[in-house]
């Protein structure tokens, strides 16, 4: 009975330590989770600024400044222009 | 001998009441531990864990981002990004000369400046600088002074600027929608954010997610049936025009011919949504959905339509319209040029007043009248824009003889550019009209049957001719297409009679004709030069941005032997690109991204 006894009491603290013990490795994890979430929002908010940059850098506008002031670039004479024809189902 | 005679204290005997009085104090004692912690436990438990919880549970707000609004090939059109304002509680500030001067340095605001707003010793609140980019509000909070604290915010930019201000709008305090898509979808737009209840430990990290109370959620992704190369052109090209005859306004749209999509809607004048400082109604009135016009002779071929549709007449019947003029009652109807005997088609290609309101004389006013009502004239188009203009359409049981010949040429009746636009669907899907559309569709609609395929190849034969040589309308040939339109210039109506020099200038027309892809509407309104006819100011306009539209697409030519012909018009675009290479405002659009 006594030996029943102490077992029991063994057994139940370290069950109580165990649980301490997942307790303050789930909080840790859960710290973790919470960084990685936010460096997702932090990413995702570069995305955007990346986007909105492009998107200023590449508006038509500007894109026709360039090509045809810097870089001299026109549209084809039309005198020059040859106009291909092609087969049947070639566009698929 | 006993023990008990050998030692006698045991003979010492206490009495019994006193170990059962320690019993009875003992097991009180335990029974009043164990009320008490009943009482703990299962009565007080609701009280006591929202006490502890205060303690160490917080609520935390988790914001959710307003969505972006893009065109038809995935290009931002409208997008939040995250901004910091810095504010300061005056009253707990603890900051000395050198710190004053960095914090100047940091916000790049004069000291001066930063002197004044803290001044005020007795306030709790005041922003030092709003919607900064996050890197310069790290370099500020860097500092380290205590007393300055920062608040993280939402800014929406608007990379296309004035050549999309029209379509996306622009959103207001509180990043709600105000004008365009942005007020039109706000349900979907808008972000709502969320709270959470969390246990956060002695340095304020969050251990522990106790429950979720409201999930925040994100805006949706709004995508637009707009093209943003095709919106750039029309843009260009309007605007141009609109300096050009010093009109008053203009407006133009490009609709999808087989989807009914709105692919390019501009409007002059315009507005940056980005710096809304000088906004006024005239520029930030859609003109080309809310404005109403007494459109002209661009609705001359319904009025053919409809007469072919009912067999009234055929393309080759001789319309008399000489002398060039008709009486009806107390009014006369005359044409810009008398012209002698014309064949139905004709009438399209002259774009005679009198032949068409001699056709449709010939038919009952009902059929007219349910033409119009079919084509979606006097009711809102539906497109999801905010603000749609239905227009004017008089009950036909009421037309007076005078009103049924006046709306044969499109007057007496007063419809939205986008509704004429529409009304010609019916010309690039054999007779169907299609509902228009403002987000990109997925599937190509129906369209509901109105006049018959024969009627709409015809009459898109005799738009063909009005662009020719003969025409009204030479200057719509777009070089390497084949192209049908019809011009348009009506008086303007003022306090109940014409206007006598003010004029509605407008094309509609579209192309290739072996394949229709688009259909272009433009109107310019009040073009105060020399020249105000639709095919001479509104006409050319349709060239340049179908002929280009049709070139950004690779659309093959349908009639590559007229490429040589006008070998002038295709390099007009060359000079017209702008003068000086614009750097963007990359700080001012980009927070955050430092070169």
């Amino acid at each position: 009975m006594t030996r029943l006894n102490a077992l029991l009491l063994i057994a139940i603290i370290a069950c109580a330590l165990a649980v301490i013990t997942s307790q303050h490795r789930t909080r840790k994890a859960f710290v973790d989770l919470e960084s990685e979430q936010a460096a997702t929002k932090k990413l995702e908010e570069e995305w955007t600024q990346l986007q909105l940059e492009q998107s200023t850098w590449a508006t038509n506008k500007r894109l026709e400044a360039t090509a045809s002031k810097q870089l001299g670039m026109r549209l084809p004479d039309p005198t020059t222009t040859v106009i291909l024809t092609l087969e049947a189902g070639a566009r698929e | 001998m006993k023990f008990e005679e050998r030692t006698p204290q045991l003979r010492l005997k206490l009495e019994g009441w006193r170990s059962r009085l320690v019993l009875v104090l003992v097991l009180g004692g335990f029974a009043a531990l164990m009320a008490r912690a009943f009482y703990l436990q299962a009565m007080a438990t609701d009280f006591l864990q929202a006490k502890g919880e205060a303690r160490y549970g917080r609520v935390v707000e988790m914001p959710a981002s307003r969505g972006p609004v893009k065109d038809r090939n995935g290009q931002p059109l409208a997008i939040s990004t995250p901004v910091e304002s810095i504010w300061a509680s005056p009253e707990g500030l603890e900051i000395d000369e050198a710190q004053l001067r960095a914090l100047s340095r940091a916000l790049a605001l004069e000291p001066q400046e930063l002197r004044q707003k803290i001044a005020h010793k007795d306030r709790q609140f005041v922003y030092l600088k709003r919607q900064i980019s996050p890197d310069q509000a790290a370099k500020v909070m860097a500092l380290g002074i205590s007393g300055i604290f920062q608040q993280r915010e939402y800014r929406r930019y608007y990379p296309a600027g004035e050549v999309m201000a029209h379509v996306v709008g622009f959103t207001g305090m509180e990043d709600s929608g105000q004008e365009g898509i942005e007020l039109a979808a706000e349900g979907r737009l808008a972000g709502l954010p969320g709270s959470r209840k969390v246990i956060k430990d002695r340095k304020g990290r969050i251990v522990e997610d106790v429950e979720s109370l409201r999930a925040p959620r994100d805006g949706e992704e709004v995508t637009l049936a707009i093209d943003q190369r095709l919106q750039f052109l029309a843009h260009r090209e309007l605007k141009a025009a609109v300096a050009t005859h010093h009109a008053r306004g203009g407006a133009l749209v490009i609709l999808d011919a087989k989807t009914g999509e709105v692919v390019a809607l501009v409007n002059q004048p315009d507005y940056n949504p980005n710096n809304r400082a000088n906004l006024t109604g005239r520029k930030t009135r859609n003109r080309s959905v809310s404005d109403l016009f007494e459109p002209g002779s661009t609705l001359k071929p319904f009025t053919i339509a409809a007469a072919l549709d009912s067999g009234v007449v055929k393309p080759d019947t001789t319309i008399q319209t000489a002398p060039g003029s008709m009486t009806i009652g107390a009014w006369t109807i005359s044409d810009a040029h008398p012209h002698g005997a014309l064949t139905v088609a004709q009438v399209i290609q002259k774009s005679s007043n009198v032949g068409a309101a001699k056709i449709m004389l010939a038919m009952p006013a009902e059929r007219m009248g349910m033409l119009y009502r079919d084509l979606g004239f006097g009711a809102a188009p539906q497109s999801g824009f905010p603000g749609e203009a239905k227009g004017k359409l008089r009950p036909w049981t009421q037309w007076r003889p005078i009103e049924q010949a006046t709306m044969s040429y499109g007057h007496g009746i007063s419809v939205s550019l986008l509704q004429v636009a529409r009304a010609y669907t019916i010309f690039t899907n054999d007779g169907r009209l299609l509902p228009i559309s403002l987000l990109k569709r997925e599937s190509q609609p129906i369209g509901k049957p109105i006049v018959s395929r024969a009627t709409a190849r015809e009459v898109t034969r005799m738009m063909e001719m009005a662009v020719s040589a003969e025409g009204t309308a030479p200057r719509a040939q777009v070089p390497g297409y084949r192209v049908a339109g019809k011009t348009g210039t009506a008086q303007k109506p003022e306090g109940g009679a014409y206007a006598e020099h003010k004029y509605v200038s407008s094309f509609v027309g579209f192309g290739p004709l072996s394949d229709p892809r688009f259909i272009v509407a433009v109107m310019l309104d009040e073009p105060a030069g020399e020249k105000y006819y639709g095919g001479d100011v509104g006409a050319p306009v349709f060239s340049s941005v179908m002929g280009a539209a049709l070139r950004t697409l690779s659309v093959p030519p349908d009639a590559p032997q007229t490429l040589n012909v006008q070998a002038g018009a295709l390099t007009e675009v060359e000079a017209r690109a702008p003068t000086r290479i614009e750097e963007p405002p990359r700080a001012a659009l980009s927070p955050g991204v430092q070169g």
